[in-house]
């Protein structure tokens, strides 16, 4: 069980958090012309790398907030966590 | 009752406890302190099982968590458990324990016959065999295979037994107390570290207990009790014996199973049978020891064959000698001590060392004690049915691939020593690739993964000095990393004798003409030549090898037998073992129970329960309950002997023709606060929400960005900035995460709140022609009139004292309002309406009667909403905005989306208007047609139109509308109906929309 360290809270156990997926992928802005191509990459397309990942994690039971992880996908090390409005690099 | 075996004046047990216990029938008696295992032997009892393929008699191997062969079906306060090894079960009063795998009896055993056919039981049998034909696996081969194989039988009743979980965290978990477990635990709680040390066995030492040496003038075991009673006085130390760390995940989680209750002969109702631990430390040491390992010989599982270490932990810890005409097997000095031990006990043992005669420090000590050695030598074949008579040995050629001489020799035991086996179980599982050490011939730790250090035995050091160095210094090093303190320890002085090299050989040639069968896996029944047939096959890969033989798949995980089946390998291929590699630890790295595993949530505590306000009325007034999630909800109020059918028609008719109320608490109900509220839910439902003013509902319905329709439900403007969203009842947690995850992420510069307030609202919905005539009996001083509350209309107000929100919201499509009251008032609320009801005929109604009005009305919801279903598919086109963008717009063009005939609700009668539909059911054109048939849509929701008298259903089929008035079949191969119905349209009643405006 991976020991994530929320940005708001500090060290929780997995159990308090959900899986939110790439934090890298942008939505296409709202009110704007966007092609059926990048529509498309928005909603399905996914990388699935090995290593190094920036990922979201959503504290559901603790003060719900979405945040990024950055994790190694082969080895769960957790190498950084960020808020959403700071930049993981 | 006398202990034929027991020795006295040696060994750890509580003599003055005498523990009477029942094995296959038979009383026997055993001391406090026994385990079964040295119980039975003490009785001379050594046959206790049969092998699992060839049913072969089977007796100890070993005197812990190594031993492969004696799992029993143990009885326990009446609780009976198979597979219990019965080295590691404590004895205890009351117990009674029964051989497995064996029928009539562990003596007489039928199938014992596969040991005659073993010829034809070879490696990969089952595989070749029961191939064709193809139509008799599922039948025939599969139930018998599985009846033949396994071990003990898992109860069928409900375990009564109490299991806990437990989490905790400390600075430095320590698995394992022998001498380096103990230093290192002892040197981190010096210097003020938060330690648990974990030990497996009851008595903490490990080999301290057993090996002849010397710690500061002590003897092991008095050094190791001083170092326990020490740490037993430190507040920052936690020592847990009967505890196996069994498990090493991710980011430095340990789980640990302690076994609280099975040894207490008088349990408290709430002393837990057994707890698991979620440990998460800041550093880890691996102390786990290491396991002896065999020597492959002919008929090396009769019973009376053990480890040497074991046999000389029976008679160190437990007074028990595993036999009077002892061989010792060795290829190594380990061995010597067990021999000397016997000596001590007046047993005259006879060493066998492969090794060729030399003069270590060992040696010379057994020559003076008058023990027969003899070098170059080792049992070729036990002889022996049910238990070893005799043994032949034999003089090793120079190459060890053939005899000088044999000759047989009387024995009743043979205790074989092929040097040590570190225990890296732990180590590999935390991600430490391991390295072949040849000094030892066995794997160890390599480079630490995570926080993890392996020292001791574990890591290959085998001499006490370097071990308990090593712990001192490595338990220092890592506390004080953490407590900043570096306490001075004064490293003991040990003596210990000097051991020579080991002999590089772990499996005896057979002689010419006899063949008889070497096993290297006992558990499994893996012999020498099913490794060497699949080798002949074509199999290279150790986990091929493993698979195709089962080598190390039993659940002992090949302890015993992975080192000696890697060797076999490495020998056969012309290879080294580190080329041939090993293959992987995975935990548990010992058996453990299910119900550890569930702990307590079971039964009602499996999940919270969530109960309205009014749940007790509810309770008082016969309903019938229907889990909605953790949510209880009333599906039906029965009256006398009514059916689910008869009761929800009589509670929807009633709403129909007057009024009923319905407990709606269990919405989702999120508040929504900030001067950009209203763009946001612009931006979230597919529908126009700018312009609507306050004191006003609307329906929305908000789509994921794939254009799947996510949920639906109203929303109200209670003031400029603040609006209260429902959700359903299933998808509230979803919508919430949903909402913030825009608002956080996406459109962080929205200014908005959200948060659920489903908790602190009740809810009760008053629905019916008479709704209104009973909501201003409720609300006297106000005006409810149509103009005053229109439909879609909200209104806050009080109900008789109490702070109410009025909305004019329906879902079942008559007049119907919403009110909400704090939730505290919820039952103060409902027992007024009930009591202002009563004039018009006012019943409460449950989820059944609910679901039964929405489906007559067309309404959709869960069924419908399941996931894979878009506006246009479910009759909600109108509340697509052209104008502006949403959550999902963009979706909504795709081609398949917007098809012609696409998948579009319908409504569906049977034409015989009596048969109810399922549920699920498949619409096809021919009920006859042959597999298969082409499905054009599915049954989603089916009621019992009470407006019309008979069945209605919703169903999603190609083509929609354009289907009306064709006739298909609803076919359920699970109900096995298959049903004629007519398409009409999904609008049963009132499809105007009146009823709710009026």
């Amino acid at each position: 069980m991976l020991h994530i360290n929320c940005p708001f809270c500090g060290l929780r156990a997995q159990k308090e958090f959900a899986y939110g997926g790439d934090a890298t992928v942008k939505r296409p802005e709202i009110n704007k012309e966007v092609s059926k191509e990048e529509w498309d990459n928005f909603v399905y397309m996914r990388k699935s790398p090995r290593g190094k990942h920036i990922e979201l994690w959503h504290h559901i039971s603790g003060c719900r907030q979405w945040f990024k992880v950055q994790r190694d996908t082969a080895t769960h090390e957790i190498f950084k966590t960020a808020k959403m409005s700071e930049e993981i690099v | 009752m006398r202990q034929s075996h027991r020795l006295n004046n040696i060994g750890l047990i509580n003599r003055d406890k005498v523990i009477t216990f029942n094995f296959n029938g038979k009383l026997y008696q055993g001391y406090e302190g026994d385990t079964l295992a040295s119980a039975l032997l003490a009785n001379g009892v050594h046959l206790v099982g049969r092998s699992f393929k060839y049913h072969r008699p089977r007796g100890f191997i070993g005197a812990g968590v190594d031993e492969p062969n004696a799992k029993l079906q143990v009885t326990i306060n009446g609780h009976s458990e198979p597979n219990i090894n019965a080295t590691e079960i404590e004895l205890v009063d009351g117990l009674s324990a029964t051989s497995q795998n064996c029928w009539p009896s562990v003596e007489f055993d039928i199938g014992a016959i596969n040991n005659f056919l073993k010829r034809f039981f070879p490696a990969g049998f089952y595989y070749k065999t029961f191939m064709w034909p193809k139509s008799f696996w599922y039948k025939v081969y599969e139930p018998f295979i599985r009846k033949a194989a396994g071990l003990g039988v898992a109860s069928l009743e409900r375990d009564k037994e109490r299991y806990e979980h437990k989490f905790e965290y400390c600075d430095l978990l320590v698995t394992g107390s022998g001498p380096s477990g103990l230093a290192s635990a002892y040197a981190a709680a010096k210097n003020g570290a938060k330690v648990i040390l974990a030990e497996d066995k009851p008595r903490y030492g490990g080999t301290l207990l057993t090996d002849d040496v010397s710690i500061d003038n002590m003897s092991g075991k008095d050094w190791s009790e001083k170092i326990i009673s020490e740490l037993k006085t430190m507040p920052n130390v936690t020592l847990k014996n009967r505890s196996q760390v069994f498990g090493y995940y991710d980011h430095n989680m340990m789980v640990m199973f302690e076994r609280v209750g099975d040894h207490l002969s008088n349990k408290s109702k709430y002393t837990p049978r057994q707890r698991l631990w979620y440990i998460r430390a800041k550093e880890t040491i691996l102390s786990t020891g290491s396991i002896e390992r065999p020597i492959v010989f002919g008929n090396n599982d009769t019973p009376g064959v053990v480890l040497s270490s074991a046999a000389k932990e029976y008679m160190k810890v437990y007074g028990v000698l595993v036999g009077r005409k002892p061989i010792i097997f060795t290829n190594n000095d380990s061995a010597y001590e067990t021999a000397f031990e016997f000596k001590k006990n007046n047993v005259e043992p006879i060493i066998l060392d492969t090794r060729e005669e030399h003069d270590s420090e060992i040696v010379q000590e057994a020559k003076n004690k008058g023990i027969q050695i003899k070098f170059s030598y080792g049992v070729i074949v036990a002889n022996g049915y049910k238990k070893v008579k005799s043994a032949k040995i034999g003089k090793l050629t120079k190459d060890k691939k053939s005899f000088e001489s044999t000759e047989t020799i009387n024995c009743d035991c043979i205790c074989v020593s092929g040097f040590w086996t570190p225990t890296v179980h732990l180590a590999s599982q935390s991600g430490n690739k391991l390295k072949f050490d040849e000094k030892i011939d066995a794997f160890i730790p390599d480079k630490s993964k995570q926080n993890e250090k392996t020292i001791g035995a574990a890591n290959g050091s085998f001499t006490l000095q370097e071990t308990i160095k090593s712990g001192f210094k490595t338990g220092s090093e890592l506390s004080s990393k953490i407590t900043d303190k570096n306490n001075e320890n004064k490293i003991p002085t040990v003596t210990e004798t000097k051991y020579s090299v080991h002999d590089k050989f772990w499996c005896m040639p057979l002689p010419k003409n006899e063949n008889p069968k070497r096993f290297v896996d006992f558990q499994n029944d893996v012999a020498v030549s099913d490794i060497e047939i699949a080798l002949r096959e074509g199999y290279r890969s150790i986990e091929h090898v493993k698979r195709y033989t089962t080598l190390g798949m039993a659940t002992d995980q090949g302890r015993t037998s992975n080192l000696n089946g890697l060797q076999m390998v490495s020998n056969i291929e012309n290879k080294i073992v580190p080329e041939v590699g090993h293959t992987t630890f995975r935990p548990p790295f010992t058996p453990i129970t299910i119900g550890t595993i569930v702990g307590r949530e079971v039964g009602m505590e499996f999940m919270p329960t969530r109960k309205t306000p009014m749940h007790e009325w509810h309770e008082k007034n016969n309903a019938v309950f229907v889990d909605a999630g953790a949510w209880k909800r009333p599906r039906y109020y029965k009256q006398g002997n009514e059916t689910l059918l008869e009761a929800s028609k009589r509670e929807a008719k009633n709403v129909r023709e007057n009024v009923g109320i319905c407990d709606v608490t269990t919405l989702g109900k999120i508040d929504i606060k900030g001067p950009d509220a209203a763009e946001f839910l612009n931006r979230v439902y597919t529908n126009a929400w700018l312009k609507l003013p306050v004191g006003k509902a609307r329906y929305g319905v908000m789509l994921r960005e794939d254009g799947m329709i996510m949920d639906d439900g109203t929303t109200t403007r209670i003031s400029e900035n603040h609006y209260h969203m429902t959700t359903t009842t299933a998808q509230a947690a979803n919508v919430l995460s949903h909402l913030e995850y825009y608002l956080q992420i996406v459109w962080p510069e929205l200014n908005v709140n959200v948060v659920s307030t489903t908790e602190q609202w009740a809810g009760a919905a008053i629905a019916g022609p008479k709704s209104r005539d009973m909501l201003s009996k409720l609300f006297p001083d106000l005006d409810v009139s149509n103009e005053a509350l229109p439909f879609m209309g909200y209104i806050e107000s009080n109900l008789f004292g109490v702070p109410a929100r009025i909305f004019r919201i329906s879902f079942s499509g008559e007049l119907a309002y919403e009110v909400n009251v704090e939730s505290n008032y919820g039952l103060f609320m409902w027992e007024k309406m009930m009591e202002i009801g009563k004039e018009f005929n006012n019943q409460p109604y449950g989820t059944e009667a609910l679901s039964t009005l929405r489906i007559e009305m067309g309404h959709v919801a869960g069924p419908e909403l399941d996931g894979r279903t878009i506006p246009q598919d479910v009759s909600l086109d109108g509340l697509v905005s052209k104008k502006k963008d949403f959550i999902g717009k963009n979706s909504l063009g795709k081609e398949a989306f917007t098809l012609e005939n696409r998948q579009k609700i319908v409504g569906l009668v049977p034409t015989d208007r009596k048969s109810s539909i399922p549920e699920g059911s498949h619409l096809v054109e021919n009920e006859k047609a042959k597999l298969p048939n082409l499905k054009l849509g599915h049954v989603s929701s089916s009621c019992w139109s009470v407006e019309n008298n008979n069945p209605f259903s919703l169903a999603i089929v190609n083509d929609g509308k354009n289907m009306i008035g064709k006739k298909l079949f609803a076919v359920s191969p699970l109900k096995n109906t298959s049903i004629e119905v007519e398409i009409i349209s999904s609008h049963y009643v009132d499809p105007e929309g009146k009823r709710v405006r009026s």
